[in-house]
């Protein structure tokens, strides 16, 4: 039976990672990521399972992709900084094709930038951040409830597609305490990676017959010895590194094209209050919580204003976007950020509409009162939302 | 908008005036129908630090948790009550700890000022300067009514460790018997 | 005993790599040998590297392999063992690979004695990449990147390791396989972490640019770095400045293994089950399996988005 706990996005992303079958976790400590880890290491030993802290970031997601490639569902959960350390190796996962989870609870940067405090400055990270042309899977829950579901729909792709997947939350949603539902495993969904159906002798690791080949557990359950080989090195069917250009541009195709080609598995977002919508704000993670009552606001006045929600941040939701802007007279992308995610709906919208941003890298979350004056006018710049005695708390200015 | 009532628990790092806040929000969630949410925010300094930890209970989900309307304020020191107090609604009510929070004269005229000795109760009354927190909880009932006695009550029982489950009780039945005295009487400070 | 490598290796890769006269080769078939003699299953072997001439290995062993990322092989296999604490896991990889951008994961992987082999091929430069310094360049030799001879001091990474924790740490040469094969028979038995540091020559990219181009000139070269455990014995701290000592240089038998290590903790775990008591707490228990309905759940997650619940898709 599913419980019902009062736990903050952090815990709620440990509860949720062992629903959907997490069996391996490595990390490195960094705040404010720090509770996923703790609780973790109280529950995964009781349980069984192996629970490492290692010595940086990189030690880390490298652990983690070992424990998938060898068949178990791993996650690794970090912040900025170790975001950034873990790039390579998320490139790694990327080119080896192993499910793998990896949780960046975004606080605001550049570099150690502040630590305590919530941004969303780590979307174009995601997408972009390790180098080379890799698909990537993104997605950003609003509250502590809809971690839970995403950190299992996030295990769910990552198996399902042989795929890393990026879990964006925030300093803010890591200190709020909601009431939330966990499920037993058997109440949800679980995707384990699909098996191979021929015997280890004829398996092909990246079998061309395949859009998302089967990854075969080194072990199986029966006693079956999978081996193979997997390489960082753009490889052909077996695994093996290979020059030949018409094999390095079919890799590199599938491996986009598995992803493209499923977006409507893989895309989730919310239309809030958009029927009649003629301005829309695209807002995502506990950002979009402020945009839901900055609009209600707005609509006691009779303003038609709604809310396109992302939670699946990459790929984009490219069509949907599209569809909206051939309807509504303009966009208010709200986020904690300088407008990145305002960017790639500028790109999106190719000029139908006006594109305005509410991009604030403060440090403090986005006030419905930002949006709402937003909507007003949205040409005009929203200042950051702190009344005097808010601010005096902040102390120092140094 | 039907029940909607936030409450603000403030001390230094290391008092633990903050888990005063966890059980009052676990009693909502747990015990009661309300909607509860709770957001801890600590100083960069760990000890000695002001923190302070806002409960937001509500009969209706509560979508932007932001506390800018205190009603119930626990502050047990003075580096805590400067730091927090800005959010208070007018006529809120403040407990403080009036060995360790001064209250100024002109606060008082805005907001509904109690002052309890609760470490010193809890110290040398109660038994355990741990019960501190039991204690104010008790007062913030009894005080307030916020929430059913006995689903806080319950609440207590589940949270604190057994061997100071007597002890706790005994701070929570003193401090409502305090806090419905506070609301029989009114503000101690005028 | 002749031993049959083809069992082992991947034999449609052939031909190898390596550069005639590169030391990987003899390397591997010590290595080879050592497994052989043990009688370990390739089903039961696993083996990751990370970048570099040495890394190549993991291409020919048909073990379960990974080719990973430069420096990290040592975490990767990290991973590994402690998902699958019955399998063999080993890690070959050169100097830059593992002492140099990988350092930090070596000297972890010593201090947790987690049992891991690893084969180091220290060939003293980066092969790879065409003969750049690396950490392990002895000061005053060329490479591309020192035209002038190296100005940095080298390191021993035995005493490194052995200063880390690491429960068995040796010194081997590709100039003696015989003796290189025992050190890592030794090496794959031990239960914990052992390392095993192989000079090997690189006369490519290492010799030809410091005149020792002649794979056994260069053989004969290392050679004069490197002293007999034995040898080292009878000579003094002077005698041994600049010299490297061959053998087994440590054997714990008594500091535990991490998978052992971290089975004790998953007994003590098991056997309170405390915090999970404690967070299972809002369970609802079997009498009350109607208590969370559609409307109570809807509450709490209000949305018009879809869920992973299988019962109610859309809330
Ligand atoms: C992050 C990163 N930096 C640099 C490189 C380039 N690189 C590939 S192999 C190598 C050096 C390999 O030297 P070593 O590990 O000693 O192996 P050898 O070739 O000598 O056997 C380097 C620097 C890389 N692949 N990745
Ligand atoms: S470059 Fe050196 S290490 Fe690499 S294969 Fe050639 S001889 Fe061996
Ligand atoms: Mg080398």
């Amino acid at each position: 039976m599913g419980r019902i706990a009062f736990l903050n996005a952090n815990a709620a992303v440990a509860e949720a990672a062992l629903v959907a079958g997490l069996g391996f976790y490595a990390g490195y400590p960094i705040t404010p990521s720090s509770e996923v880890p703790e609780r973790l290491s109280k529950i995964m030993p009781e349980k069984g399972l192996p629970f490492m802290m290692m010595e940086d970031e990189i030690a880390s997601i490298n652990a983690c992709v070992g424990a998938s490639a060898s068949g178990v569902k791993a996650m690794t959960c970090t912040s900025g900084p170790g975001f950034s350390l873990k790039q390579e190796a998320l490139g790694m996962a990327c080119m080896f094709e192993v499910p793998l989870v990896v949780v960046d609870v975004m606080r605001g940067g550049p570099s150690t930038g502040l630590p305590t405090r919530p941004s969303q400055q780590d979307i174009m990270q995601a997408r972009w951040g390790t180098h080379g042309d890799h698909p990537i899977i993104a997605v950003a829950p609003c509250n502590a409830q809809e971690a839970v579901f995403e950190t299992i729909r996030a295990f769910n792709l990552a198996e399902k597609f042989r795929q890393p997947v990026v879990l964006l939350t925030d300093g803010s949603l890591s200190h709020l305490h909601t009431k939330i539902y966990i499920p037993d495993p058997d109440e949800v969904e679980i995707v384990d990676r699909a098996q191979p159906e021929v015997d280890p002798e004829n398996y092909y690791p990246y079998d061309y017959n395949y859009e998302v080949p089967p990854l075969a557990k080194w072990w199986t359950e029966d006693g079956k010895s999978y081996r193979y080989h997997l390489s960082s090195l753009i490889h052909d069917k077996t695994g093996f590194p290979t020059v030949y250009p018409k094999y390095a541009q079919w890799l590199l195709e599938r491996m986009h094209n598995k992803i493209l080609n499923h977006r409507d598995e893989i895309l989730k977002y919310e239309y809030y209050k958009m029927d009649d919508a003629e301005t829309c704000i695209v807002a995502f993670g506990s950002t979009a919580e402020a945009a839901r009552v900055a609009i209600d606001q707005a609509r006691e006045e009779g303003i038609k204003v709604g809310m396109f929600r992302p939670l699946t941040i990459w790929p984009s939701p490219e069509e949907q976007i599209r569809d909206i802007a051939s309807k509504v007279k303009q966009f208010i992308v709200a986020e904690m950020n300088l407008g990145q995610y305002k960017l790639e709906v500028e790109r999106i919208v190719g000029g139908r509409a006006p594109v305005y941003g509410v991009s604030q890298a403060a440090g403090v979350l986005i006030r419905p009162s930002q949006i709402y004056d937003k909507i007003k006018d949205p040409s005009k710049r929203v200042e950051i939302g702190l009344t005097e005695e808010e601010l005096k708390r902040f102390g120092g200015g140094e | 908008m039907g029940f909607h009532y936030e409450l603000r628990f403030a001390g230094v790092g290391g008092q633990g005036s903050l888990t005063a806040g966890t059980i009052l929000a676990h009693a909502a969630v747990f015990h009661t129908n309300y909607y509860a949410t709770q957001v801890p925010t600590y100083t960069s300094q760990v000890r000695g630090g002001a923190a302070k930890a806002d409960i937001i209970i509500s009969d209706t989900p509560i979508v932007f948790a932001e506390s800018t309307n205190v009603d119930f304020f626990l502050a047990t020191h003075q580096k805590a009550y400067d730091a927090y107090k800005g959010d208070l609604k007018k006529g809120a009510d403040v407990l403080v700890d009036s060995g360790l929070v001064k209250v100024p004269d002109e606060d008082a005229k805005i907001y509904k000022i109690y002052e309890y000795p609760l470490v010193k109760v809890a110290k040398y009354e109660i038994g355990n300067v741990v019960t501190m927190n039991v204690l104010a909880v008790g007062i913030c009932v009894g005080l307030t009514h916020v929430l059913d006695v006995e689903a806080v009550r319950e609440t207590v029982k589940e949270e604190v460790p057994e061997r100071f489950l007597d002890m706790n009780l005994k701070a929570f039945d003193m401090g409502l018997e305090v806090g419905e005295k506070f609301r029989r009487e009114g503000p101690t400070k005028k | 005993m002749a031993v049959d490598y083809t069992k082992y290796l991947r034999m449609d890769k052939m031909p190898l790599y390596w550069c005639p006269g590169c030391g990987d080769g003899i390397v591997l078939k010590c290595y080879l040998e050592a497994i052989d003699e043990l009688g370990w299953s390739k089903d039961d072997c696993a083996m990751v590297s990370g970048i570099g001439c040495a890394a190549r290995v993991t291409g020919y062993v048909d073990f379960h392999t990974l080719h990973t990322i430069h420096g990290r092989a040592i975490a990767v296999a990290v991973g590994i063992k402690m998902s699958h604490p019955d399998k063999h896991v080993f890690v070959f990889g050169g100097d830059g690979d593992l002492v140099h951008i990988g350092g930090n994961h070596l000297l972890h992987a010593c201090r947790r004695n987690v049992d891991v082999t690893v084969v180091l091929i220290n060939n003293w430069i980066y092969g790879m990449t065409g003969g750049q310094h690396s950490c392990t360049t002895p000061p005053g030799a060329k490479a591309t990147t020192a035209p002038r001879g190296s100005f940095e001091p080298t390191i021993d990474v035995c005493k490194m390791a052995i200063g880390a924790g690491a429960g068995y740490v040796a010194r081997g040469f590709a100039g003696d396989p015989t003796r290189l094969k025992k050190l890592i028979k030794e090496g794959l038995e031990y239960k914990g972490f052992s390392l095993i540091d192989v000079f090997s020559p690189c006369p490519i990219n290492f010799g030809r640019r410091n005149k020792l181009g002649d794979p056994a000139k260069l053989l004969e070269h290392m050679k004069s770095f490197l002293v007999s455990s034995a040898k080292a014995k009878r000579m003094s701290e002077e005698e041994l400045k600049g010299k490297f000592i061959t053998g087994v240089l440590h054997k714990d038998t008594e500091k535990p293994e991490l998978t052992e290590a971290y089975k004790s903790i998953v007994e003590k775990a098991q056997a309170s089950d405390e915090y999970w008591a404690k967070y299972v707490k809002g369970t609802l228990s079997e009498s009350d399996k109607n208590k969370i309905t559609r409307e109570e759940l809807k509450k709490l997650y209000p949305y018009d988005v879809e869920t992973p619940l299988k019962q109610w898709k859309k809330l």
